[in-house]
């Protein structure tokens, strides 16, 4: 038996920096550096712990749709210790949404081959959380996510989902999609021989023709939803800041009391 | 006038109040017809005919327990057909942003998550985005399809708008797909019977600065005496102090109450990602450079194990 892990992964602007948008209201890329989405760090440390559980053979390729620095996410991942690497990247993939990126994972998938597919809970970006469920419907294989615990056994996964009324546990035949959530286990940090090793392992590039895309079904031109302006959001105006000599918490509670809060 | 489809999200029957809010919403855009699913979907109607439902289409089957996201996704396409609406409206719960992205792939329609406002617009819906930890606010829209968009709690103000609700049932033929993922068990959360956290008015949280599960009772204390939800920072739930459910921040939950109290929290951005756009902010902390108080509209320096049972203590005696 062998199993195919896929990890999607995305290059994002490091979220201590400066975020902001270009004039075509499009994530600027260019002044905040980039990095592996973190929460993706997370999908990556699933993959390879299901890998050292395994009796089978699995083989985890990780996947990242994005610009050239992208490949900086492909090697974090493979130092990591993710066997191989595919990365899409297109000029015309510039300014795709949620919807083309899921259509342009699902293709990408299918071509790698897999039987699983693992992502984090959502980009450290864009926040949106729904591309795992779109994969998931567009390849027609059930979605597991959202997990903080995983598991696969006998071509089945196993994990369990944490929500507000309720935590439930999952079960899904493969082949599926799973995401996982911060709380599904620490990411190991790659060591100097995974980086090392990371330097000789393959990645292969990918475009749109390789996917049987078009470009029009891609990028801004291609985007079911349109950004009409983006502002950034006015500083907050400086508040009120005291020292606690002893009298902090009378003094906190008559200003919410002028608030109205009391 | 155009009808404009709501997707309830309720417990055995009792309606929550997002999907109120998102009724307030709906109502700018057209007549709002809800959409309820599951045990007790019935028993929602006269709280939905209250704010403004038109007509509630309900459903019952065990699908939606037994079975993860897609029977609900199988059942709001069917009701996307009978009604033909001009937006579908779901709350920006975890599965309602997938329920909600799923319907839009399948009707061939854009899809916005966690609108902080809506409004009606010459070419369809406005939704009023909050981004990068709340540092932008967009304005954005649905260019293809009819529009399906999340909304987060508290965006809205709830409003009582009686309307007909007359309950029709909605039938719906599950897809192959609706079976594949298996709910094998569910354990409920036990009741704090505290406020939810992203509906709460006021929300205390604690982090590092507590130091120690057992020291939260102080901070709960705190929120009893406002009648809030208590939320820890990301730092406090690795730590094991406080339940994952309850992490505000870029990773957890995100916020907007009318009073934040954040008590030994420095505010890194990802904790600042979640609650930047509560209405008024307060922060306890010992150190006087912590990045919290950028943000703060009152703030003191000082020991939260002083200033907290203080401050409940004064509240307690004000409340009388």
């Amino acid at each position: 038996m062998s199993l195919r892990i896929v990890v999607t992964v995305k290059y994002v602007p490091d979220a201590t920096g400066d975020r902001s948008f270009s004039d075509d209201l499009t994530v600027d890329r260019e002044d905040v550096d980039g990095l592996l989405s973190e929460l993706d760090e997370y999908a990556v440390e699933q993959a390879l712990q299901i890998s050292e559980n395994s009796d089978d053979d699995v083989e985890v390729t990780v996947l990242t749709v994005g610009p050239e620095d992208a490949k900086d996410a492909l090697r974090k991942a493979l130092s990591m210790g993710a066997d191989k690497a595919v990365h899409v990247e297109d000029d015309d993939l510039h300014g795709t949404d949620a919807m083309g990126t899921s259509l342009v994972l699902a293709k990408a998938v299918e071509k790698a081959g897999y039987d699983l597919v693992i992502s984090g809970m959502a980009s450290t970006d864009g926040v949106m959380g729904v591309v795992p469920a779109l994969v998931a419907e567009r390849l027609g294989v059930p979605q597991v996510t959202l997990l903080s615990e995983v598991s696969v056994e006998d071509g089945t996964v196993r994990g369990r989902r944490d929500g507000d009324a309720a935590s439930e546990r999952l079960e899904a035949s493969l082949p599926a999609v799973v995401s996982v959530t911060d709380q599904s286990g620490e990411a190991r940090y790659p060591s100097f021989k995974g980086i090392m090793a990371a330097k000789k392992k393959p990645v292969v590039s990918w475009d749109l023709s390789d996917l049987d895309l078009d470009a029009d079904e891609v990028g801004l031109a291609g985007a079911w939803t349109v950004v009409d302006s983006a502002l950034e959001r006015p500083a907050r105006t400086a508040g009120t800041v005291v020292k606690d000599e002893g009298e902090g918490g009378r003094q906190l509670a008559e200003f919410l009391a002028g608030q109205k809060f009391v | 006038m155009a009808e404009v489809l709501v997707y309830v999200d309720h417990v055995d029957g009792a309606v929550r109040k997002p999907t109120l809010e998102l009724l307030t919403l709906a109502r700018r855009l057209g007549d709002p017809v809800a959409v309820a699913l599951g045990a007790g979907a019935a028993d929602t109607a006269a709280t939905l005919a209250e704010h403004g439902a038109v007509r509630v289409l309900t459903h019952e089957a065990p699908e939606y327990a037994d079975y993860l996201v897609v029977p609900q996704v199988d059942a709001l396409q069917a009701a996307y057909e009978r009604v033909s609406p001009a937006a579908v409206l779901v709350s920006s719960s975890a599965d309602g942003k997938e329920i909600a992205a799923r319907l839009a792939l399948r009707i061939g329609s854009g899809v916005i998550t966690d609108a902080i406002d809506l409004e009606a617009g010459e070419k369809g819906p406005v939704a009023t985005q909050s981004v990068f930890a709340a540092a932008f606010t967009t304005t954005s829209r649905v260019s293809r399809g009819t529009p399906v968009i999340t909304v987060k709690p508290n965006s809205a103000s709830v409003e009582a708008a009686p309307a007909a609700g007359g309950v029709e049932a909605l039938e719906v033929v599950f897809s192959a797909q609706a079976s594949g993922t298996r709910v094998t068990s569910r354990t409920p959360r036990e009741s704090t019977g505290r406020p939810e956290l992203t509906e709460a008015a006021i929300v205390v949280s604690g982090g590092r600065g507590v130091n120690g599960a057992e020291n939260f009772a102080v901070i709960e204390a705190l929120a009893d005496s406002l009648g809030a939800a208590v939320g820890a920072s990301r730092a406090a739930v690795d730590a094991g102090w406080y339940p994952h459910t309850q992490q505000v921040g870029q990773t957890g939950k995100s916020v907007s109450p009318q009073l934040y109290i954040a008590a030994g929290i420095s505010g890194a951005i990802q904790h600042r990602a979640g609650m930047q756009t509560s209405k008024t902010i307060v922060a306890v902390n010992k150190d006087a450079e912590a990045p919290i108080f950028e943000l703060v509209d009152y703030g003191i320096v000082g020991d939260l194990f002083d200033v907290l049972p203080q401050l409940t203590e004064e509240i307690k005696t004000r409340k009388g």
